[in-house]
């Protein structure tokens, strides 16, 4: 007989080989992919959009430890599509498992990122909106709002899933490139439909190529295919109590791998910066770029010339 | 009236075949008028942009690697030696080969973002400049404009 914490283990591992996966099944479908060159940040945005007609198929993963319950490991799943050259639609699918209690879903969100100006300047605005359907039960820590602390997340899953929250959130992200450089800023308000008042947060985020120049010949662990980056992200409190009081802060070192086949791993610990945060988050991700999802798509409703 | 019918089909064979001719001049004209947009980016860049020389003139190895950055981020809009397909224009034309290399990283750099060219800011100044090195290393190939007829073997 398995320990019950083992066997949690185990089914933890069926979710995420079954997420991979599916992500692999998707791939075989592509006929072309291209390689991603994403930044390092799990939480901060930079300006840089989805090419147009790109389908990138994403799945996240963080392993999070807490003071007074049970660790816990929460995913999501995301379905990043290039509208346009200047605007990029995003769909999640939440999920956890709190070790000890249960594995649920735990909701949906709808972003959408546009970006107003034509031209690349010193600084690029990109507009960010999201509509949320989750549930309290929901610990993917996609961003930190308000005053969003660790004890919020002990609450058992029986308990927290029956509370639904609806939000709305608006970012004004702020990113700049220099001399292989990103510079990435956030600051995000958000609005719990059901009459709370409103929240505020924000994510920084810097990262650079470990090599500027492109290798002369196709290679997988060439360094212009390793970015590393930094971001702190923490909750500035809400309307009434605006500040770092009562919030969470973190600092996040991360790597991200762009492999030419199209996929991309990303690596992030995370660090609590004060009491009111968890001490450690264990983030990664895998995700595959589908570059001719569009024209795939096109091709289903025209027929053949 | 057998001479009146023949002056009839006379007048309406004369007046489809300036219609059809008009047609032609114009999809000649269409097809002229989408080249000359599809390029006309080119010339709206700015003077101290196309100034700019490329730094990578004397890497023995910015062809190369150009190469590889085409495949991986451009091919499957431009086409396989960037000749063009339906999604993305020839690079080969005379417009981006004549433009100068300062106006290709200018483009490269802020995209066409109205005309589904992305932002390529991402890359780093080095490999947008390796890919110019490359784009211009190709050459011009014309392609037919949208309303020429196809080339005779």
């Amino acid at each position: 007989m398995m320990p019950p914490t083992l066997a949690k283990s185990f089914h933890l591992l069926r979710v995420s080989i079954g997420t991979v996966l599916v992500s692999g099944l998707l791939s075989l479908l592509a006929l072309v992919s291209l390689e991603a060159q994403e930044n390092p940040y799990i939480v901060a945005y930079d300006h840089n959009l989805e090419e147009p007609g790109s389908l990138e198929v994403e799945y996240f993963s963080t392993f999070g430890t807490q003071r007074g319950g049970p660790g816990f490991h929460a995913f999501w799943g995301e379905f990043e599509y290039g509208a346009t050259a200047w605007w990029t639609t995003e769909f999640y699918l939440d999920g956890q498992t709190t070790f000890d209690q249960s594995t649920l879903f735990t909701g949906f969100r709808w972003e959408n990122r546009v970006r107003p100006l034509k031209r690349e300047h010193f600084i690029n605005p990109v507009l960010y909106v999201e509509f949320e359907d989750i549930n309290e039960a929901d610990k993917i820590l996609k961003e930190i709002e308000g005053h969003d602390v660790e004890a919020d997340q002990a609450v058992p899953n029986s308990i927290s899933r029956q509370q639904v929250v609806r939000e709305i959130e608006l970012k004004l992200i702020l990113s700049s490139n220099y001399k292989g450089w990103n510079f990435a800023e956030n600051t995000l308000a958000v609005k719990n439909l059901s009459n709370q008042p409103w929240e505020f947060g924000y994510a920084l985020g810097v990262s650079r190529p470990l090599a500027l120049k492109g290798a002369a010949h196709r290679c997988n662990f060439c360094p212009q295919h390793f970015i590393a980056g930094l971001e702190m992200y923490g909750g500035l409190g809400d309307r009434a109590s605006f500040g770092l009081h009562d919030t969470s802060q973190y600092l996040a070192p991360g790597l991200v791998w762009n492999l030419p086949s199209g996929w991309t791993l990303r690596i992030e610990p995370t660090f609590g910066l004060n009491g009111n945060s968890h001490q450690f988050l264990l983030r990664w991700g895998v995700s595959y770029e589908i570059s001719a999802f569009g024209r795939m798509v096109e091709s289903l409703f025209k027929g053949r010339e | 009236m057998k001479f009146r019918g023949y002056r009839v089909t006379s007048v309406l064979l004369f007046t489809g075949l300036a219609l059809a001719l008009k047609a032609q001049d114009g999809n000649k004209e269409r097809g002229q008028k989408e080249k000359e947009s599809v390029y006309a980016e080119l010339e709206k860049v700015p003077e101290k942009a196309r100034q700019k020389s490329n730094p990578l003139t004397k890497d023995p190895e910015a062809v190369a690697a150009g190469k590889v950055l085409f495949e991986e981020h451009c091919e499957e809009c431009h086409g396989s030696g960037a000749l063009g397909s339906k999604k993305a224009p020839s690079l080969r034309a005379s417009e981006v080969q004549n433009a100068a290399p300062g106006a290709i990283f200018w483009i490269l750099t802020n995209g066409v973002v109205r005309k589904k060219m992305p932002v390529w800011s991402k890359l780093p100044e080095p490999q947008r400049w390796q890919l110019v090195s490359y784009i211009k290393s190709l050459g011009i190939a014309e392609q037919p404009a949208p309303g020429d007829p196809p080339a005779k073997p």
